[in-house]
């Protein structure tokens, strides 16, 4: 179906599923219970989740196929950010203009910065586009702030021209007409569910980007992007030449992050150079390699565990700590928060790196790898959601 | 004139001359061994052949056209399959998918996308990969582990991507080490083959007397970076020098 065998068909259906139901499945806890800090289903988040699984996904492309360790990805998550504004800003608010302009940027940006840095391999190459990427963001605060804003931030004043905009369109990004901030709230029982606007939207384009993912590892072009990840000289020898087939990856997975910078700026009309610092190019690393580099879903759900831990860990403070230990004598208690403290807060990057470490160290295929042990210890009659996970693993037939 | 024309070739590395003013021809549609003893340059002869060393002097034609100075990818198009001493081998892909990927690099010469078509629908290329891997006894294997397979299974699939690329010149370095004696006689059997179907032009280096002279119609005997002599089987192996230089050593 769509062109997929049936295993990776399941896979998408799940995903999709898993979208559609994900303010309900995210708000586990009632409102009014303790652990309703542990809900992630709020808008804000769920957009993040979406997003960042683009990043990822596109990202596994280019690291997960040819095993090119790019460190420059997040120089096209802010020109796609800037790429969105600067439409709001010239035409109007509507997503879609901005949206094709990222991928048209990102992509040509992407051309330039591959065609270089492709000329070496391995730590060199990872070197080149950290080095790129670095120049960006440094000529975004300072040289370029004509077109970037500085540090301010690239922002819609009341008098950007914003030719296009009607006097009845929305004041705040919206696609033809709906805005990205609409919420439906739902109230059910003590739960309470958000339906945002703009969280449908991202996900929508997610599942068309996991989509054209697929298609792209069982296709002949993925085959041969996993022949250069193998051995490099046999190709050469078999009379095909590396280079293009790298740098075409390198602009598919420069577009895909391009794309997730531009729906950033649609979510929240904000472009600022922190996004292409090497941080978040760092990030999207972690993201791929702790679900599963080279597995289809496996950057999807990095991503969505490390933008958990972020906004969930980070705002746990002592005090909520305090109430959790009431219940146990003073000193005991005291003794645990002191204990738990480092981990919560600010400390969250704490916890994320010893995450980060028992996968590498236990399980080396990420958590996709985690997935399929589980899946196996159940035997036979694996959830479906496992078995969609080891077909993501196994190549194409 | 030959297909492949070495002339005056040297090569250097540091202080080691490899190549001494190494000249060779080979004869179209003939199978040309090149024996000698270990380091005496024979990989290092290939590697300026295919592109992977540039000689520091002297000229290499293949088919009236230089190779020099091509990449090792244009060089493959012009017609040049190896088979190398290592095998070198997808090791991450299964047989059939190590397969098809000389299969769309023949199809296709240069870079062709192929992003959005599913590798399934390829049937005429997958029969033409499974045709191939029967001749070699490898189509059971074809969703193995390349990287997995014995050393000799490995040199048959290389073997077998480069003879699917149906190429004008295959050069083999040292096809049959580490086969064992069956599969020896096999590679034998199917190159001979090969040679009565096509018209091909073989290159090969080899150390087991038997391959050689099973399938040599020319001898070129290469001794510390130089040719000694070049003759037909039958009177190297009576030639002193050779006998000296190398079967000699051979033998014990
Ligand atoms: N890339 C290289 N750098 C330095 N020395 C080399 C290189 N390749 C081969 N040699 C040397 O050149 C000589 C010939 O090697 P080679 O061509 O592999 O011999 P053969 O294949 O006949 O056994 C050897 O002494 C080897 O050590
Ligand atoms: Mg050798």
């Amino acid at each position: 179906m769509l062109g997929l065998a049936t295993k990776d068909f399941v896979l998408l259906l799940v995903v999709a599923v898993l979208c559609l139901f994900a303010p309900v499945l995210l708000n586990p806890f009632p409102e009014t219970s303790d652990l309703a800090q542990f809900n992630a289903g709020y808008p804000d988040l769920m957009q993040r989740f979406v997003i960042f699984g683009i990043f990822a996904i596109g990202f596994n492309i280019l690291f997960g196929l040819t095993g090119y360790l790019s460190f420059g990805h997040a120089a096209f998550l802010g020109v796609g950010s800037y790429s969105v504004v600067w439409m709001f800003k010239l035409l109007n608010y509507n997503i879609v203009p901005g949206l094709l302009l990222s991928l048209v940027v990102s992509g040509l940006f992407a051309l330039a910065i591959g065609y270089v840095s492709l000329r070496r391999s391995g730590i060199y190459f990872s070197i080149l586009t950290l080095a790129f990427a670095q120049m960006s963001f440094a000529l975004a605060y300072s040289v370029l702030t004509p077109i970037t804003n500085g540090e301010t931030g690239l922002q819609v004043y009341g008098n950007d021209p914003q030719y296009l905009q009607g006097d009845s369109a929305p004041n705040i990004p919206h696609l033809f007409g709906m805005t990205m901030r609409a919420t439906e709230t739902v109230e059910f029982g003590p739960w309470l569910w958000q339906f945002n606007a703009g969280y449908y939207f991202c996900a929508v384009v997610m599942l068309i980007a996991f989509y054209l993912a697929i298609r792209i590892f069982r296709s002949p072009f993925g085959m041969m992007l996993r022949a250069v990840k193998s051995n490099q000289q046999r190709m050469r020898y078999t009379g095909l030449n590396p280079r293009p087939y790298t740098l075409a990856a390198f602009v598919i997975s420069g577009m895909y992050a391009g794309l997730a910078g531009g729906l950033m700026a649609s979510m929240d009309p904000l472009a600022g150079a922190e996004r292409m610092q090497w941080t978040a190019s760092g990030e999207v690393v972690l993201m791929t390699i702790l679900g599963g580099t080279g597995t289809l879903i496996g950057p999807v759900l990095g991503a969505g565990l490390i933008k958990y831990l972020e906004n969930i860990l980070s705002k746990i403070n002592d005090n909520i700590l305090h109430q959790w230990f009431a219940f146990m004598p003073d000193g005991l208690e005291d003794f645990l928060v002191a204990i738990v403290h480092p981990f919560i807060g600010k400390g969250w990057h704490l916890t994320l790196g010893l995450v980060f470490m028992a996968v590498v160290i236990f399980l080396p295929g990420g958590l996709v790898e985690g997935g399929q042990r589980i899946g196996r210890l159940f035997g036979r009659k694996k959830p479906a959601e496992a078995e969609a996970k080891a077909a993501a693993k196994t190549p194409a037939e | 004139m030959g297909i492949l024309e070495v002339k005056g070739v040297n090569k250097r590395f540091g202080g080691l001359q490899a190549l001494g003013n190494v000249n060779l021809s080979v004869a179209e549609n003939t199978v040309h061994a090149i024996i000698g003893p270990n380091g005496a340059g024979k990989s290092t002869l290939l590697n300026c052949l295919v592109g992977k060393l540039i000689p520091d002097t002297g000229s290499v034609m293949f088919d009236g056209q230089s190779v020099l100075g091509r990449h090792p990818h244009e060089i493959n198009q012009m017609g040049i399959s190896r088979v190398f001493q290592t095998p070198e081998i997808f090791g991450d892909l299964t047989v059939l998918e190590n397969m098809m990927i000389p299969c769309f690099a023949r199809r296709d010469g240069s870079f062709r996308m192929h992003a959005f078509e599913q590798f399934s629908h390829e049937r005429e290329l997958i029969d033409k990969a499974m045709h191939m891997l029967e001749e070699v006894n490898m189509a059971e294997k074809k969703d193995m582990h390349s990287a997995s397979m014995s050393r000799g299974d490995k040199r048959r699939l290389e073997m077998a991507m480069c003879l699917v690329q149906e190429p004008r010149l295959l050069l083999l370095d040292e096809p049959t080490a580490g086969m064992a004696r069956a599969d020896t006689n096999n590679t034998i059997d199917l190159l001979k083959e090969i040679k009565q179907k096509r018209d091909i032009t073989m290159c090969i280096i080899e150390h087991d007397m038997h391959v050689v002279f099973s399938l040599a119609e020319r001898i070129t005997v290469l001794a510390q970076g130089t040719p000694l002599v070049e003759d037909t089987p039958d009177k190297i192996k009576g030639h002193p020098k050779v006998q000296e230089a190398y079967l000699g050593e051979a033998a014990h």
